[in-house]
């Protein structure tokens, strides 16, 4: 282990938190989705610094994992940022805040 | 599955890689901050794929090279071009006229310190592993380990992965399907 655990769950949880606040601070629905994008990445990092810390591979492929579920993920709302764009015109979050049973 | 790997450490190497992962770190959170203050979409997929590939290099130096490729793989390379083709595809991105004539050079240069930053990590990077005997540092998961875990003890952990990501295709053709939904408009209003 080239630097101490501790350090690498330092910089995760900076990245999380900076994610997290993207996706609370930020309007538009494509940075809502980026802030989701490095929240996940922060994970990923935690996962691969516990999986040098213990010398064991378990971490990595649960980041494999991890990365497999981003694509269904990005996939699907992406698709939903097309169509709720194509049914208000808008990717603005303040748009969607209504429901209709 | 325990790694086997435990030769003795080179100091030189080990100091390094130390050094690496702070100026790497460094950058990823720069990137990640200029990332989620930008204004413009595109410039910040732009930096977050900086950000990616710093997060990248910082696995391999944790001793996880197959996870590496695959973050500028299929982060960098699939997922960001995926957003990049959706916000210009919905014409997100905001052109006002004095962006017409392209970026100014105070938009280029943060974006480009940071590339080159990169670029120099990564040819320390690699000639680091020349100095280090057998090629590769004492912590590294082999391909050969990870393929054996991931197969063996995780192959029903993978099936299920595949199925999730048939749905995710099925539901994102679902969703971006514009027929359908005007069908079923139709159906509710008639």
């Amino acid at each position: 282990m080239i630097v101490p655990l501790e350090h690498v769950l330092f910089l995760s949880t900076i990245l999380f938190i900076l994610g997290l606040g993207c996706v609370l601070a930020r309007r538009n629905l494509i940075m809502i989705l980026i802030g989701v994008e490095i929240m996940l990445n922060a994970v990923g990092l935690t996962l691969v610094g516990a999986s040098a810390f213990w010398q064991q591979v378990d971490g990595q492929i649960m980041v494999i994992f991890l990365m497999a579920m981003t694509s269904a993920e990005v996939s699907i709302s992406l698709a939903m940022v097309v169509y709720l764009n194509r049914r208000k015109g808008t990717v603005d979050v303040r748009a969607f805040d209504e429901m209709r049973g | 599955m325990i790694l086997t790997r435990l030769a003795t450490p080179v100091s030189g190497f080990t100091n390094m890689a130390t050094a690496l992962f702070y100026i790497l770190g460094t950058i990823t959170v720069i990137a990640t901050l200029l990332a989620i203050t930008r204004r413009n979409p595109v410039h910040s997929v732009i930096y977050l794929v900086n950000s990616f590939f710093a997060l990248a290099l910082l696995f391999y130096l944790l001793g996880a090279p197959l996870v590496a490729a695959w973050e500028v793989i299929i982060y960098a390379g699939a997922i960001m071009v995926l957003f990049l083709f959706i916000i210009m595809m919905l014409e997100l991105a905001p052109t006002p006229e004095a962006d017409r004539m392209g970026p100014t050079w105070w938009q280029w240069l943060p974006v480009l310190l940071l590339a080159v930053a990169l670029v120099t990590c990564t040819l320390l990077l690699i000639g680091l592993d020349t100095s280090v005997a057998q090629g590769v540092p004492h912590w590294y998961a082999t391909p050969r380990d990870f393929g054996y875990a991931l197969f063996g003890k995780y192959a029903l952990a993978v099936e299920v992965v595949s199925f999730q990501l048939l749905f995710a295709a099925v539901g994102a053709f679902y969703v971006g399907k514009p027929e359908a939904r005007a069908n079923k408009r139709e159906e509710e209003g008639a």
